[in-house]
């Protein structure tokens, strides 16, 4: 896709530091609710074919919590918060203690402390791109599915289909210090918001 | 006996299948699975269908498999060629979800229920009957069609299996 005419490589080192910041935040933000070391891999930034995108997350029908929100404002775009439901379990127990349900349906309650996570890190990373760029950004309520990655992530694609069969987007990868549990955080502009982010960032468009 | 391919159709994909083989698409969430079954020819198709109308395209060359309103024709096509009759052809629909609820429901949020919409119109303008649907609600779907016996079973994980 031919979003990026000129000083492509460039752009899409200062968009890995956009993820990076962003997703540094949010993942002390995760180690202070948690009270232990979490890692954070570099950054990807790639644009990736909609066929794809789902194995990053270990296939299309495979079934994870995830936490979807649109950033609204000067640069509006996806966020996800994807993890395994091993990793959700992890939280809820190592977070909030909760007895845990038996079987893979998750109480209201569960849902609602996952849900609330979520919003907290997405906060966080927002906040920090939003002070980085000097753009006004707000996220709106999450909302919370547990369900197949593909159908997950398919919708996060919408605004990308109408230019293309590949989307950019930014994924961090969490990692808890044993390597026991890890999450996904996928932010993904719209296509429009490219140039107001490097514009902000005094990047030449 | 003769074994069971299975075609895989990605997103914003479409193909056609005979002999006994299946179709299959995983991970629908507010894209449609259309399904197009001749059974006199046992000869099926199917598109995962991501966007309701190719008016809103902005990319060069459009990927016809991906809009409503460009699939459907695209795939009569691909079964007259492969030796169905048109006017016996039969349509499935599955998919449509809106994954997730938003009280501010910008346009863009509404796409399932969007795309289920445009599908219909598109089959509407070639007379092809709609016989069976799963389609809306909030959940993922995976979905396998058969060019033999035109079932079409559909995975959730909400709700399991079935078949329509």
């Amino acid at each position: 896709m031919e979003l990026f005419s000129n000083n492509a490589e460039f752009k899409m080192d200062v968009l890995r530091e956009v993820g990076n910041i962003g997703a540094g935040h949010a993942a002390t933000a995760l180690s202070r609710l948690l009270d232990k070391p979490i890692d954070m891999a570099v950054p990807k930034v790639s644009f990736i074919p909609f066929e794809d995108i789902a194995d990053r997350v270990g296939g299309a029908e495979e079934v994870v919590v995830a936490i979807f929100l649109r950033v609204e404002g000067e640069a509006p775009g996806n966020m996800f918060f994807l993890m395994s439901q091993y990793q959700a379990r992890v939280l809820l127990q190592g977070l909030l203690h909760f007895e845990l349900s038996e079987g893979p349906e998750y109480s209201e309650m569960e849902l609602s402390a996952l849900s609330e996570i979520g919003n907290i890190l997405a906060g966080s990373y927002l906040s920090s791109l939003a002070d980085l760029t000097g753009l006004p950004l707000s996220p709106t309520v999450p909302a919370i599915a547990v369900d197949m990655a593909g159908a997950i992530l398919s919708y996060g694609l919408v605004q990308f289909g109408t230019m293309g069969d590949e989307a950019l987007l930014i994924d961090t990868t969490f990692l808890e210090d044993d390597r026991q549990a890890e999450g996904h955080f996928f932010f993904i502009p719209d296509p429009e918001s490219f140039e107001r982010l490097f514009r902000a960032l005094g990047v030449p468009i | 006996m003769k074994e069971v391919i299975i075609v895989k159709i990605g997103m914003a994909d479409l193909n056609v299948a005979s002999g006994g083989d299946s179709l299959k698409t995983t991970g629908l969430g507010s894209c449609v699975g259309l399904t197009l079954h001749d059974a006199n020819q046992g000869i099926a198709g199917m598109a995962h269908i991501m966007l309701p109308s190719s008016d809103i395209a902005r990319e060069g060359q459009i990927n016809i498999a991906k809009y409503a309103d460009t699939a459907v024709p695209e795939l009569l096509a691909r079964l007259k060629a492969g030796g169905a009759n048109l006017r016996r052809l039969v349509a499935k629909l599955a998919g449509g979800a809106q994954m997730f609820a938003f009280a501010s429901g910008s346009d863009s949020m509404r796409i399932g229920p969007r795309n289920v919409e445009s599908t219909k119109l598109a089959l509407a303008s070639y007379n092809i009957p709609i016989i069976a649907e799963d389609t809306g609600g909030n959940f993922g779907r995976t979905i396998e069609f058969s060019s033999a016996s035109g079932i079409l079973t559909i995975r959730s994980v909400q709700n399991g299996v079935k078949e329509i």
